[in-house]
């Protein structure tokens, strides 16, 4: 009897490599944004945001839940609005976030940056950056 | 070395790539403006003082934020249509027809964003 080829390449023969991963987390910190987005949408809701809050408001919070975001809208109390929870939401965004968006911009670096010393350069500078950006982002975030 | 163009720009302006060319160009450009807004913004709000002051002052100007929200709403709009396009490939001959999808759910909901953000700077 011959053995059933198998039907699914294991990962290493289908190329899984760091691009290979970083294309995967890509999708997959898109997804997780949405529902991050849609907690803090729906919460805003729940929160009064129906009379208290226009389309622009809700969306802005939605995008990064913290307090200085309802500001200058008609939100009577801010208490609500800064707890620890909510804290929590806006900084797993803001990591989600940043990893997403600094593996962006080295995608579209290689894109005009071709030689092998170049990229090393651009993925030094990103690392960087993602790391820099995600705590001063925590520290803006926990300390208003 | 580097990048060698073998077409000029006035060929590559009139490539007619349709509708996935502009998605892709679209898409390219959201996410530059967002992480361009995004870095300045947290920084700003670290530093705070004058220079926070100026630029909080560039993000509540009207126009900015027409401009800043067709960068988030279209990308978020975009990247799920190529979210869901990846993950399930049996789908991407229908890529045009997905994007006829997006446009339904983009344009509606940006206009509406963009009449309540101008009504408010006009009105209050």
């Amino acid at each position: 009897m011959e053995k059933a080829k198998p039907k699914v390449l294991p990962l290493n023969k289908r190329g899984m490599n760091f691009e290979m991963f970083m294309w995967i987390i890509t999708r997959l910190t898109a997804l997780a944004m949405y529902g991050l987005i849609l907690t803090a949408i729906v919460g805003a809701l729940i929160m009064g945001a129906r009379n208290q809050m226009n389309l622009a408001d809700v969306l802005r919070w939605g995008f990064m839940p913290n307090n200085p975001h309802v500001l200058n809208t008609d939100v009577p109390d801010l208490a609500p609005w800064s707890t620890p929870f909510w804290r929590t939401v806006a900084s797993l965004l803001l990591l989600v976030a940043t990893a997403h968006g600094v593996h962006g911009l080295v995608a579209i670096a290689d894109d005009y940056i071709v030689t092998p010393r170049g990229r090393r350069i651009v993925r030094v500078l990103s690392i960087i950056m993602m790391i820099s950006m995600s705590l001063i982002g925590l520290y803006v975030i926990w300390i208003s | 070395m580097g990048l060698t163009r073998n077409v000029s720009l006035a060929t590559a302006l009139r490539y007619k790539g349709q509708g996935p060319m502009w998605a892709y160009i679209l898409h390219r450009v959201g996410g530059l403006g967002m992480a361009t807004f995004i870095t300045i913004h947290i920084l700003a709000s670290f530093i705070g003082g004058n220079v926070g002051g100026f630029f909080n002052d560039v993000y509540q100007n009207w126009a900015f934020q027409v401009f800043i929200f067709f960068c988030v709403l279209f990308h978020a709009i975009n990247g799920l249509r190529i979210t869901i396009l990846d993950l399930f490939p049996k789908l991407i001959p229908h890529l045009r027809e997905a994007i006829w999808v997006e446009m339904a759910v983009f344009v509606p909901l940006y206009l509406l964003t963009v009449y309540v953000i101008v009504s408010t700077a006009l009105g209050g």
